[in-house]
């Protein structure tokens, strides 16, 4: 069994081979640094004063590595990345629709039609498509976010010609048998019954119908609710596919050790034929006014720890405060040293982890500030969140705003490191259509951000008045402290954060 | 050790070759200073990072009962400062040079980690060497209590308020004897979190925390000659420590017979949870039994996955696994149910699969499958320099050499079609722990003695 200092996920299960995670990051990705002027250490230096901390060499100006992009007659966009340290390929294909797309009535689709893709492909059934891949020993993956539907591919490139043949297959002739789709079906359902147990994700589930409504798609669950699972056809699935999954409306981002030229190869023989199809605009409803400060207690019982969300609907990822909000984000609760962290965490210990993110979509996403705290302490943690998010709006001092500077631009290099690393650096780029020499820019562009432009944004994006407070908890033990805190109004909520009909 | 046998036999070349293919060798020097601190350099000039890692030979396992739970909240309190780094301080340097960190502690040893610019090697080295050798003077009992409640919180959010988040904690006693060193887990109990002190810290850290129970790895973008000066200027002037304690030795585990348990649980569905005692790290079995958990659960054609997920239909999920430490092995399945399936029905399955694998055997396809798989793993374990850092210490653990990677590849490789139904027979066919977690006042669900596994 281990045990992590950060944040450590996994279920039972896996409880036993677990993993790190860190403390809550922003969205978006740091860049490239320029060299910071500080004194250099010389190894040889004669004088050792153990006292205090070495100072740093600069660190080189970092070179990314050059993408090629090419376009496909049939509009597909090929970009290459070559990287040969280890003799493996990572394979992204983008399609620029997600969630988003989902009918209204009808949530999880998108991310449904994303699962199936590997349940039956050409002349491949589920289970041709998993022995291939474990015989190859690659993996072939397929997912759903808000803005983009996703198909991977890692592999050694010592067997790439027949897994780019099966990555083909998956991406482009999916058959969506039934009896497969059904499985699936009766798969959501139950994860749905099981969501009960789980306070972390009823509390997200909540927050997100609490503040975009029903009627908004961010309000509804990427993964469908139970009706919507239940009403989803084969029909509406072949739809979503034909209708998004075209080489116009999509991109494949190859990085790994192989050549730009064979990949090009490769591409035109195996994407070249896909055909283009005309993609309707989705529509994204504006999102409703947000309410006065309110909290909505859902009802755990015999919960040890409250999860806690509290915010508002943030800003969409085309906002021009990106990097300032970066910066701001990251003093407040996007570091391990940010402030919700140091406070809930390193000084009170009424939490394992606190941090705050914006997820910046299409459209405005949620800014959400979020812990998982100890029950006898909601009241007390609502109390010093509500500190920090009053506090973010006062201007920053400088040493804070310097070390969250330097935190995002120096972090850069590694995060360019792996194959997967580098294709997954490409995806943002291609969905928001952010120019391919995006992250050249990046180090200067929070360099700029001063101590203004935090407390601009902070003001503007941060507004306690208007805050949805979502506890999912131990009712009969947390009710009366939340009360007694009179941040607003407090409402009863179900887990689908429904008002509760007494 | 398996490739010394290799050797001897003048295959060693061949064996390697075959089973390390397209997995490149660790290069690296060892060197060991005065003080007993083994260090291991791995270059890696493909980008302009570093990673640091530092293993202490000291976990879970060599805690005593009443202070379970140590170790682990011994290293959160690592990051709370030291002489000459001030509380906070650690996080915030190293935040400001573009550098992440972490720790973990397991059974056997806990690690402490960074990975950075390659311009921050320096600032991370001294970082580990102040707290290696400076972390007393400024500990407190404030430092104690504050990183208490934030264990107290990690075991919540990890363990008690997740879903069948207890379970494992009920198997561990009742798989090893009282007072064996796993029989308890890492992130220990309320009551023994409650109880250590702040002499336990000093005591804790003056018994393990010295450098010739260290190893330090560091794999990246750097000159050699450089961190070399580095790392005699900030490590060797920390004092040897005195001999350690042996560590804990135990005995064979054997279940006489098998047992079953009940535990309730804030779920909606039941899980079912079989766990025998099974071979421990590196032993002569441990390769054939990761191939054995993924032969029975780990893809869609696996025999427990595809009978009872993808056929029948009556699991929601299904899962097995193999894992092994310096003292002994566990090898586990696990399934839970569909809404309306029982645990009954599900052991009745999962001993008929168990029963047929141990008598038919497993098709070149399967074992294919499972070592192809491991095989690709054991090349993305290269990819990241965090990961080979941390990659360096692992085999300097368990085989004293370091770049132990392909032989450790080797081993898999070698597993054959009849290892893999040897096992099942050995390890399976032996008694083991029932463990049926069930919604509140559902025990009546509880797997029974009818769940017997008869293997002839």
């Amino acid at each position: 069994m281990s045990a992590f200092r950060r944040h450590l996920t996994g279920t039972a299960v896996l409880a036993l081979a677990a993993a790190c995670t860190r403390a809550p990051a922003p969205e978006g990705t740091p860049a490239p640094a320029t060299p910071i002027q500080v004194v250099v250490d010389t190894p040889r230096a004669p004088a050792f004063d153990r006292t205090k901390p070495p100072t740093l060499a600069p660190l080189g100006q970092l070179t990314l590595p050059p993408v090629t992009r090419r376009e496909l007659d049939n509009g597909l966009e090929l970009l290459v990345v070559e990287h040969h340290e280890l003799p493996v390929v990572d394979m992204i294909l983008v399609v620029k629709t997600g969630g988003e797309g989902d009918p209204a009535a009808k949530p999880g689709v998108a991310t449904l039609t994303a699962s199936m893709l590997d349940e039956g492909a050409g002349r491949r059934t589920a289970l041709d498509i998993a022995d291939q891949e474990a015989f190859l020993g690659v993996q072939v993956g397929s997912g759903s976010g808000w803005d983009q539907s996703m198909v991977t591919l890692h592999a050694p490139v010592a067997v790439l010609d027949s897994a780019m043949a099966l990555f083909a297959d998956v991406a482009l002739r999916p058959t969506f048998p039934t009896a497969d789709l059904e499985r699936l079906r009766k798969e959501r359902l139950t994860e749905l019954l099981q969501l009960k147990d789980r306070a972390p994700q009823i509390a997200d589930r909540a927050y997100a119908a609490i503040l975009y409504g029903e009627r908004h798609p961010y309000g509804r669950p990427l993964t469908g609710t139970e009706a919507s699972t239940r009403a989803i056809t084969r029909a509406d699935v072949r739809r979503f596919y034909q209708t998004y999954f075209r080489p116009n409306n999509a991109t494949l981002i190859v990085v790994g050790d192989v050549t730009d030229a064979d990949v090009e190869q490769r591409a035109r023989a195996l994407f070249g034929t896909w055909e283009r199809g005309t993609i309707p605009a989705t529509q994204v409803t504006e999102p409703p006014a947000a309410l006065a400060t309110a909290i909505y207690l859902i009802d755990k019982p015999g919960a040890p720890q409250s999860s806690v969300r509290i915010g508002s609907i943030g800003v969409p990822r085309s906002t021009e405060d990106y990097f300032s909000i970066l910066v701001m984000n990251t003093i407040l609760g996007g570091a391990f040293t940010s402030r919700l962290n140091n406070n809930l965490r390193e000084t009170h210990g009424y939490t394992y982890g606190a941090g705050s993110g914006f997820s910046m979509r299409r459209a405005a996403g949620p800014f959400t500030a979020r812990a998982e705290v100890v029950g006898a302490k909601s009241d007390s943690s609502l109390i010093e969140f509500m500190k920090e998010l009053n506090a973010i709006r006062e201007a920053v001092p400088d040493a804070e705003l310097e070390k969250a500077k330097r935190y995002l631009q120096l972090q850069l290099p590694g995060e360019f490191e792996t194959t997967g690393d580098i294709a997954s650096q490409l995806v943002p780029v291609v969905v928001h259509g952010l120019p391919l020499d995006y992250y050249n820019s990046y180090v200067q562009r929070i360099e700029s951000v001063t101590v203004a432009d935090v407390q601009r944004v902070a003001q503007r994006y941060i507004d306690p008045s208007k805050f949805a407070v979502v506890v999912v908890g131990d009712r009969k033990a947390i009710e009366a402290g939340l009360r007694a805190l009179n941040l607003g109004e407090l409402s009863v909520r179900d887990i689908t954060g429904q008002p509760v009909r007494r | 050790m398996k490739h010394t046998v290799f050797i001897a036999a003048g295959c060693f070349l061949i064996t390697t070759v075959a089973a390390g293919q397209g997995i490149p060798p660790l290069t690296h020097e060892r060197y060991t200073l005065d003080n007993g601190l083994t260090v291991i350099l791995h270059e890696d000039h493909s980008t302009p990072i570093v990673a640091v890692n530092v293993w202490y030979r000291v976990g879970s396992g060599d805690e005593q009962p009443g202070r379970t739970g140590f170790a682990h909240l011994f290293e959160h309190v690592m990051f709370m400062g030291s002489e000459h780094v001030p509380v906070g301080a650690f996080d915030q340097w190293l935040e400001a040079a573009g550098a992440n960190n972490n720790g973990s502690t397991n059974r056997d040893r806990t690690n402490y980690f960074e990975w950075m610019p390659a311009n921050a090697l320096s600032l991370a080295l001294w970082l580990e060497a102040d707290r290696m050798g400076w972390l007393l003077p400024t500990m407190d009992q404030a430092k104690l209590d504050v990183q208490r409640d934030v264990v107290k919180n990690e075991r919540r959010q990890s363990y008690d308020n997740v879903p069948y988040g207890r379970a494992f904690e009920t198997i561990l006693a009742a798989v090893y004897p009282p007072g064996h060193p796993y029989s308890w887990p890492t992130i220990g109990s309320m009551t023994d979190l409650s109880a250590a002190s702040l002499e336990d810290v000093k005591g804790f850290f003056r018994t393990y925390y010295a450098p010739n129970n260290a190893t330090l790895a560091i794999a990246g973008d750097f000159n050699r000659d450089s961190v070399k000066v580095w790392v005699q200027r900030y490590f060797a002037e920390i004092p040897r420590g005195p001999v350690m304690p042996p560590r804990p030795t135990v005995g064979e585990v054997t279940i006489p017979k098998d047992t079953f348990l009940v535990m309730e649980d804030k779920v909606q569905l039941p899980r079912l949870y079989y766990s025998w005692p099974s071979a421990k790290a590196f032993h002569a079995d441990d390769a054939s039994l990761d191939l054995l958990s993924y032969v029975l659960a780990g893809d869609k054609n696996s025999r427990l996955y595809k009978r009872l997920v993808y056929e029948m239909q009556v699991a929601q999920d299904v899962s097995a696994f193999q894992i092994s430490g310096r003292l002994d092995g566990m090898f586990g399945v696990v399934v839970t149910p569909k809404p309306g399936q029982s645990p009954t029905r599900m052991a009745q399955l999962v001993n008929e699969e168990i029963r047929k694998l141990s008598e038919g055997g497993i098709s070149p396809r399967e074992l294919a499958r499972a070592q192809n798989t491991y095989r690709a793993q054991f090349l993305d374990q290269l990819a990241s320099v965090n990961g080979k850092a941390d990659q360096l210490n692992f085999y300097d653990y368990f085989s004293g050499t370091p770049d132990y990677v392909q032989q450790d590849a080797a081993r898999y490789a070698a597993v054959t079609a009849a290892d893999v139904q040897r096992v099942a027979r050995d390890y399976l066919g032996k008694p083991k722990v029932v463990l049926t977690v069930v919604p509140e006042g559902k025990v009546d669900l509880m797997v029974k003695e009818l769940g017997n596994v008869r293997i002839p």
